[in-house]
């Protein structure tokens, strides 16, 4: 339609351009310009050129970071879709009784981080002892943390996705004699395909983010077993006073979440037909 | 004997699993009527020997809980209102208007919502720090006023609305906003609803942009009060952290009983 005013539809989004701008746009610009000073907040910024980046590749610490946060992201995502399938298969059923344990599945995805950090911190606390003082157990602990979180909404999505299965399909194969093994294997997984890509890079792209239940339970230990990307960030800058070194790792931890979010809208218009 | 057990074990399942998540919950309002004793002795018991409501009293006599509730409850209405009350013109403009620029601006929009806020907090802080508004409402609430996810969610759902009810109201002499917010507003009222809740609940929750932006007590809110719970107690003083747990997850856990159809909605996208 033709505006009424060649000004309408600017001042319309004048404020939503604006905002996101500042907050979303021009702070990446800034981190880009930010990453090639040394500043410590205290004494004046000094240009060091890619002095930060080469720093942090140094001793592989870089390296670490990020295979460190794709290994928890990994766990996660996969522990997510498992337990979140199997869950959606066991409650696509009518009684009243499955809309409970959907209900208190799917509670936890509500519920804040901190609520959940705690709780599990406090569950996992053997009278001081814990998994997560473990080193090999700790990032471990921390996926099965966000597993528990999230899985009630992978079990939704798919929900969604087995009740679109058309039941003529179903029962066409049930007449052909397959099998309820080979009925879920050739008729429903094909067809929920589109929504486990979904779940699949939104799972991504949040757990890749993860930062409440290191800082909340672990703190980035024991040793560096927990530092994910996030995390080392908010270390650089707010313990180690750093701008330079956090601003370069921002740089490329979102360099590194474009990529993954690339995946996200290949399977975003993959789902789109099916899920409206 | 057969068919009675083929039909039972989705029920048992289904009790297993529902356990896994409510058994936690049972375990921290449980703990959080337990004393330290007790937690000592019996941590992983279910039931506490008598409701003792202490660790509630420490929770309430370390921090202002009312104000950190008013702090956190008054920046998520906030930024769930503005986000809603400029999704709305934002939305019409580049769902129904045709201009020059139209392609840009929804990229703009589009390209926000791969930046998250982990991406922008370094300097944003800084940003703030400049104009001395760290530790205050604006570096809560500002950054999150325009919400890219809304202004798509408002944009694809104002695709669907004729043509005709707008140029019906113009010629009925409604201005723009009219039309906005008193004609549009109401027919999206499922949308609109959805997308205050997902928000209000978001924010109420967040634990990480109240960190960053915040050095003092000045606007602390609850997620971050309950936290700083466990981090000033030593040892296993989880009665107390667990009493905080359950302030904090109480309303919205009530909220979501209320409204879990709207949530629901927003999830499925």
């Amino acid at each position: 339609m033709r505006p009424r005013s060649r000004w309408h539809p600017w001042t319309m989004l004048a404020p939503t351009l604006a905002l996101l701008f500042v907050f979303f746009l021009f702070p990446i610009g800034v981190a880009a310009f930010e990453s090639a000073f040394s500043w410590d907040l205290l004494t004046p910024p000094r240009y060091v050129g890619v002095a930060n980046y080469r720093a942090l590749a140094a001793h592989g610490e870089l390296l670490r970071i990020a295979l460190r946060t794709l290994g928890y992201s990994g766990l996660v995502v996969v522990g997510t879709m498992s337990l979140g399938l199997a869950m959606a298969l066991l409650v696509n059923r009518r009684a009243r009784f499955f809309a409970l344990v959907r209900a208190s599945i799917f509670s936890a995805y509500v519920v804040s981080w901190v609520a959940v950090a705690l709780l599990w911190m406090g569950l996992f606390d053997r009278g001081g002892r814990s998994l997560l003082g473990d080193p090999r157990w700790a990032l471990p602990a921390l996926a099965f943390v966000g597993v528990w979180k999230l899985a009630g909404y992978a079990m939704i999505l798919f929900l969604a996705g087995l009740q679109a299965v058309p039941p003529s399909l179903l029962e066409a194969a049930a007449l052909d004699g397959a099998g309820a093994w080979q009925r879920f294997r050739h008729v429903t997984l094909p067809l929920l395909m589109p929504t486990a890509g979904f779940v699949a890079t939104t799972t991504l792209v949040t757990s890749f983010q993860a930062f409440d239940v290191v800082r909340i339970m672990t703190q980035g230990g024991p040793g560096r077993a927990t530092e994910l990307f996030v995390y080392a960030i908010y270390e650089q800058v707010f313990l180690d006073l750093s701008v330079g070194r956090a601003s370069a790792l921002t740089v490329v931890f979102f360099a590194m979440l474009l990529g993954l979010s690339a995946l996200q809208l290949r399977a975003w218009r993959a789902r789109g037909p099916a899920a409206q | 004997m057969t068919v009675r057990v083929r039909h039972g074990w989705p029920y048992l399942a289904g009790a297993v699993s529902a356990a896994a998540w409510v058994g936690p919950y049972a375990w921290m309002v449980a703990t959080s009527f337990k004393t330290l004793p007790e937690i000592v002795a019996h941590p992983a018991a279910l039931l506490p020997e008598h409701l003792d409501l202490r660790a509630y009293r420490e929770v309430f006599a370390a921090m202002p809980v009312a104000r950190y509730m008013a702090v956190t409850i008054g920046m998520a209405a906030a930024i769930a209102t503005a986000q809603v009350a400029l999704a709305l013109p934002a939305g019409y403009a580049l769902a129904k208007l045709r201009f020059t620029g139209r392609r840009f601006a929804f990229g703009t929009v589009l390209a926000c919502l791969l930046v998250p806020a982990q991406a922008t907090f370094v300097p944003v802080f800084l940003m703030f720090a400049r104009l001395r508004l760290v530790d205050t409402m604006t570096a809560l609430v500002l950054p999150f006023a325009a919400s890219a996810f809304g202004t798509f969610l408002v944009r694809q759902s104002l695709m669907s609305v004729p043509d005709e009810i707008i140029e019906a109201a113009r010629m009925d002499g409604a201005g723009e906003w009219t039309i906005v917010y008193r004609i549009l507003a109401p027919m999206l009222r499922p949308t609109l609803v959805s997308l205050f809740l997902v928000s209000f609940v978001f924010h109420y929750s967040d634990y990480f942009w109240p960190l960053v932006m915040t050095t003092g007590d000045a606007v602390r809110t609850l997620p971050l009060g309950v936290a700083l719970l466990r981090e000033q107690g030593t040892g296993v003083r989880w009665h107390i952290v667990m009493a905080g747990n359950v302030v904090l997850s109480a309303p919205v856990l009530a909220l979501f009983a209320v409204a879990q159809r709207q949530l629901l909605r927003a999830v499925r996208g």
